[in-house]
């Protein structure tokens, strides 16, 4: 069922172009998806989900769903084991709900009939009697009022307390701003095979971010020890933080125990939209001082992230928003609330950019609203209060690595703007696309500019690892081999081709094989928060000197010499005082080699009562200048131009960089004109792509990017995470971009065409 | 389930006729979406893919037969000169393959509110030919579509031609939706100018449950074109706008407000109007 990349032998690599390995097979339709997986004599299974935000489950009768010819199993609440609930940071969601449902798509029970037709009848079979209630869908109701579920509303409340708190300046601005429910929109809905084992365990193969994770909530709901519950990667299609959370784990490995056999699910895309976590809808109220001259004096906000159902990674989503919600701004005096609230709307958790995309559409308009009323021009605003290595960040930390804010708004400023708006602009390419909606005449071309920044890595004190082991040995062709094994999740960020550069940068010529992820080895960590290039990069780094210094005390050995004077040097050993050399092959006839290692990150602190502390590891900086063409008579926006300077440490692989550069700014322009997930009393009426609409080639902007690359100190190769930040500023550049061209107020991402064309 | 593959129109008539209830597939864009999504599972499937007069395009200065089966692809590349306002409205319609594989019978027998083509065929005053074992019938497109995805088409009936006049002046077609392509329309409009007859028609989409023809406005522009010098005053153009607002029946849902959709089709008419007459000032 599993597969290993071989990679061909090439010279040592980082900082080149590489393509990847899957890019080809993927766009041929070759690529083994997860939900591609068989084995033999398997089941398909189906869940029941409430139709209903708010229930209480009076009573569950599976006795229509065993009646079904085909029906091998059906499981509700009483079949869970082990613990009942399961969660990424606080255990409170149920595996399936018991008395009470508390979010449209809450799992009920789930069957594995012989197919997948059978599971699907046998499911609609099954008699759930609801009592339907009202559900609390304003997250300021839930933050005061009764408690939605054992555990209280309140994820968390960060409140951060940074200088002088009542400090005033002499010019204010206050705003008060939403973002939307986005969906991750990822390739590939959820799907899994579970293979029930000998020694009473289970095998799951499955698409997922962070295989360790996933075991231990797996286990404990199943109630067998972690050793005996097995997971390997499946192929990924894509997350963006959408996997991050247990969706059919759980269930698939509770039915391959039950039946004792092989169970497969895969999720229809509707019930994706159901099964997974989104972005948090945010409401936020924001205030800041500055002085006459422009200096930011004092940022004032509150953040209210809806978290829905379920706490999934809310405390950390609003962590995140709460720190960075000034920007990348020198901020000398703060007053920040950030709440996440329960309500019965889907749960919320993780997505590219993590409570820092929020945040970052309300301080940039803030900065616009403030630079028209000091009179300023925005990018010199911006500029002169742009945060330096040096500089203190309102958590208290003082920023030690590289900080090139200045750098990335003057690169993404200097590109050149795209021809001006002419009636050669093709009718394709214009708002309203192929509906041929808009004569030249009735556009407006508007220009907006937007700075983000987040942190790398995880962080608040969390214990981050990635174990690697490497064994180097002569392969059938007698030339080396580097097998890397980590259970690094690659999910289409290129870990795939990074750990070959990496590998043959620190060994030379080796044929470097990327073993199965599993959880065979320790765990590698989330792929998340931009860190599998620092994390996962940085152990296959570590593993490979190690191995190295094992390779130069082997040929000391075969040298008969100490290993004082050798020195490792293009792939081999060299013995100084000789000259004499040793390559790999010569070593490795002796036998293969095998290191092992555990790589962590410098340990972060938690945040004390009033926020402060050194709680993040280091941060990636980006700006995003947008050009727009509107048709204020509709509504429409085509988005013609996104230029962008981003801070990226060293680029490993830029054409991997290009890639999440590109993808990430037609996400974040999809959160600016289109992706919301509509919500009708905690109902989402848009769970298909017909009615969530994510950008077409025709929605997707001209991209001109700068990287910025100043080395990170102690990052692998000075290396920062890319994945992130393409997803924070692009979309707030985008709609103040539609503010410049139409001189409207825009408070709300995504914007509708309502909003403009009713407005203007 | 049965399937029938006729490859003659005949044939397709019976096999049609033979099992009571059969499910006719054309491209399967909008049958296959409901299938999979559990809302209808057909018993007895008449497939007219391999039925070659359904493709057969006939265009002759009088008229412009269709047949059923010519896809959105064939009608934007065949009928561009001929009927340019179906063949706008062809492109707009999905993807590639969507375009690939839809047809025109099939826009119509979905007789969905937001199918492209329909306020273009709305607006020629189209006519549909049904054939069954009994004989063949031509009804009005006005008349055969009857509701949000309800047609007057009877047990037994194959959709085989539409039949619409070939442009005797400009003719238009603009559709809004919240993406620049692959999306279905929140509104859209057509405008189809009859020079020779001195008339101006209208077709609305996604603003009521068929088609819209705002009669009143399509009066009286025809009244205020100077038709020697293919002109309009400024101040009529906002008018029209006016009335076409004021037929459209539009309801709220998630895709956009009522408001909003009457804004829209407003706005579009208007447009398409100043893209077929020059407006004057005077």
């Amino acid at each position: 069922m599993g597969s290993s990349t071989v990679a061909v032998r090439r010279p040592s690599d980082i900082g080149a172009d590489i393509r990847r390995p899957d890019g080809v097979p993927k766009v041929q339709g070759a690529f083994v998806y997860s939900s591609d997986l068989s084995a033999e004599g398997m089941l398909f299974a189906k869940t029941l989900r409430s139709p209903h935000p708010h229930a209480r489950i009076v009573s569950v009768d599976v006795a229509g769903a065993l009646a079904v010819p085909g029906v091998r199993a059906v499981l509700t609440a009483s079949d869970v084991p082990g613990s009942p609930t399961f969660g990424l940071e606080h255990r409170d969601q149920p595996v399936f709900a018991g008395d009470v449902v508390r979010y449209q798509g809450e799992p009920v029970a789930a069957v594995a009939a012989d197919d997948p037709a059978t599971a699907v009848a046998a499911a609609a079979a099954i008699d759930v009697t609801y009592e339907v209630l009202e559900p609390v869908v304003d997250p300021e109701a839930a933050l005061v009022g009764p408690a939605l579920h054992p555990d209280g509303n309140v994820f968390r409340h960060l409140a951060i307390r940074h200088g002088t708190t009542d400090a005033c300046g002499e010019v204010v601005v206050e705003g008060i701003y939403e973002v939307g429910m986005q969906d991750q929109a990822f390739m590939g809905p959820e799907s899994g095979l579970a293979v029930p084992a000998d020694d009473g365990g289970v095998r799951l193969h499955i698409a997922t971010q962070w295989l360790h994770v996933d075991r231990d909530q797996i286990a404990a709901c199943l109630g067998l020890p972690p050793e005996l519950v097995h997971l390997t990667l499946a192929g990924v299609g894509g997350a963006f933080g959408g996997r991050e959370d247990v969706s059919l784990q759980i269930h698939l490995c509770l039915l391959a125990l039950r039946t004792g056999r092989p169970v497969k699910m895969v999720y229809s895309r509707d019930e994706s939209f159901l099964g997974h976590v989104h972005r948090h809808p945010a409401r936020m109220w924001y205030r800041h001082h500055a002085t006459r001259a422009g200096d930011l004096v004092k940022v004032e906000a509150r953040v209210l992230l809806d978290g829905g159902a379920y706490a999934s990674s809310s405390g950390a989503v609003v962590a995140n928003a709460a720190c960075f919600a000034p920007g990348p701004y020198r901020v000398p005096n703060a007053v920040i609330d950030g709440y996440a609230v329960r309500t019965h709307n889907p749960p919320c958790g993780a997505m590219r950019g993590f409570g820092a995309v929020q945040v970052c559409f309300a301080h940039e308009a803030q900065m616009d609203k403030l630079a028209v009323a000091l009179g300023m021009d925005p990018v010199e605003l911006r500029l002169r209060n742009a945060l330096r290595t040096g500089d203190r960040l309102v958590t208290g930390q003082v920023i030690t690595g590289t900080a090139p804010v200045a750098e990335v708004i003057r690169a993404a400023v200097a590109h050149p703007l795209p021809p001006s708006l002419s009636d050669k602009l093709p009718m394709m390419a214009r708002p309203g696309g192929a509906g041929m909606t808009a004569d030249v005449a009735d556009l407006r071309r508007g220009l907006g500019l937007a700075v983000g920044f987040k942190n790398i890595c995880f962080s608040e004190g969390f214990d981050d690892s990635v174990a690697a082991r490497l064994r180097l040995e002569l392969g059938a062709s007698g030339s080396p081999v580097a097998t890397v094994h980590v259970a690094t999740a690659e999910v289409g960020q290129g870990f795939v081709t990074l750990v070959e550069q990496i590998a043959s940068e620190e060994l030379g010529l080796v044929d470097v094989v990327l073993a199965d992820a599993d959880t065979g080895v320790g765990s590698a960590g989330s792929t998340s928060a931009s860190r599998q290039t620092w994390m996962s990069g940085g152990a296959v780094k570590q593993v490979c000197e190690q191995a190295r210094g094992v390779l130069v005390e082997r040929a000391a050995g075969l040298w008969g010499c100490t290993a004082a004077g050798l020195v490792w040097s293009d792939g081999e050993v060299v013995r100084e005082a000789t000259a004499q050399r040793m390559d790999l092959a010569e070593i490795l006839a002796g036998g293969p080699v095998e290191e092992r290692c555990v790589h962590r990150h410098r340990q972060t602190t938690p945040l004390d009562a009033d926020g402060q502390g050194d709680a993040h590891l280091s941060f990636m900086f980006v700006a995003h200048r947008a050009v727009v063409d509107v048709d204020p008579g509709l509504g429409l926006v085509r988005v013609v131009q996104v230029a962008t300077g981003q801070d990226v440490g060293r680029a490993l692989n830029p054409l991997q960089v290009t890639g999440q550069i590109e993808g990430g700014i037609a996400q974040g322009v999809g959160l600016a004109v289109m992706e919301e997930i509509v919500l009708d009393g905690g109902q989402v009426r848009n769970p298909s792509f017909t009615d969530y609409l994510i950008p077409t080639a025709l929605d997707s902007p001209d991209v001109a990017i700068t990287l910025i690359e100043e080395p990170e100190p102690g990052a692998p190769y000075g290396a920062k995470g890319v994945g992130e930040p393409p997803a924070i500023s692009s979309g707030p550049a985008v709609l103040a971009a539609i503010r410049d061209a139409t001189g409207l107020e825009l408070p709300r991402a995504p914007v509708r065409p309502d909003d403009i064309a009713l407005r203007a | 389930m049965s399937v029938a593959w006729p490859t003659r129109l005949d044939e397709a008539v019976d096999a049609a006729a033979a099992t009571p209830g059969a499910t006719l597939l054309a491209g399967g864009t909008d049958l296959a979406v409901e299938v999979n999504a559990g809302r209808r599972r057909p018993v007895a499937v008449v497939a007219l893919r391999r039925v070659r007069e359904l493709g057969e395009v006939q265009i002759t200065p009088a008229e412009v037969v269709l047949g059923a089966g010519m896809t959105f692809s064939a009608i934007a590349a065949e009928l561009a000169a001929a009927v340019p306002a179906l063949a706008a409205a062809a492109r707009t319609v999905g993807s590639p393959q969507i375009r690939n594989a839809g047809t025109v019978g099939g826009n119509i027998a979905t007789a969905s509110p937001a199918g492209d083509t329909l306020p273009v065929l709305a607006a020629l005053d189209a006519s549909v030919e049904l054939s069954s074992t009994a004989g063949t019938r031509t009804v009005p497109l006005r008349e055969l579509i009857t509701g949000v995805k309800c047609t007057a088409i009877r047990p037994g009936e194959v959709l085989v031609r539409v039949r619409v006049p070939p442009a005797r002046g400009a003719q238009q077609f603009l559709k809004v939706g919240t993406r620049n392509a692959m999306v279905i329309a929140l509104a859209s409009a057509a405008l189809v100018v009859d020079e020779e007859r001195r008339t101006v028609a209208c077709g609305l989409g996604s603003v009521g449950p068929v088609p819209v023809r705002p009669v009143e406005a399509e009066a009286f522009i025809a009244g205020e074109i100077d038709w020697g010098r293919l002109t309009v005053p400024e101040a009529a153009v906002a008018r029209f706008a006016e009335l076409v607002a004021g037929a459209a029946r539009p309801i709220t849902d998630h895709r956009a407000t009522a408001e909003y959709r009457r804004h829209a089709v407003a706005v579009l008419a208007g447009r398409a109007l100043r893209r077929s007459i020059d407006v004057i000032s005077a």
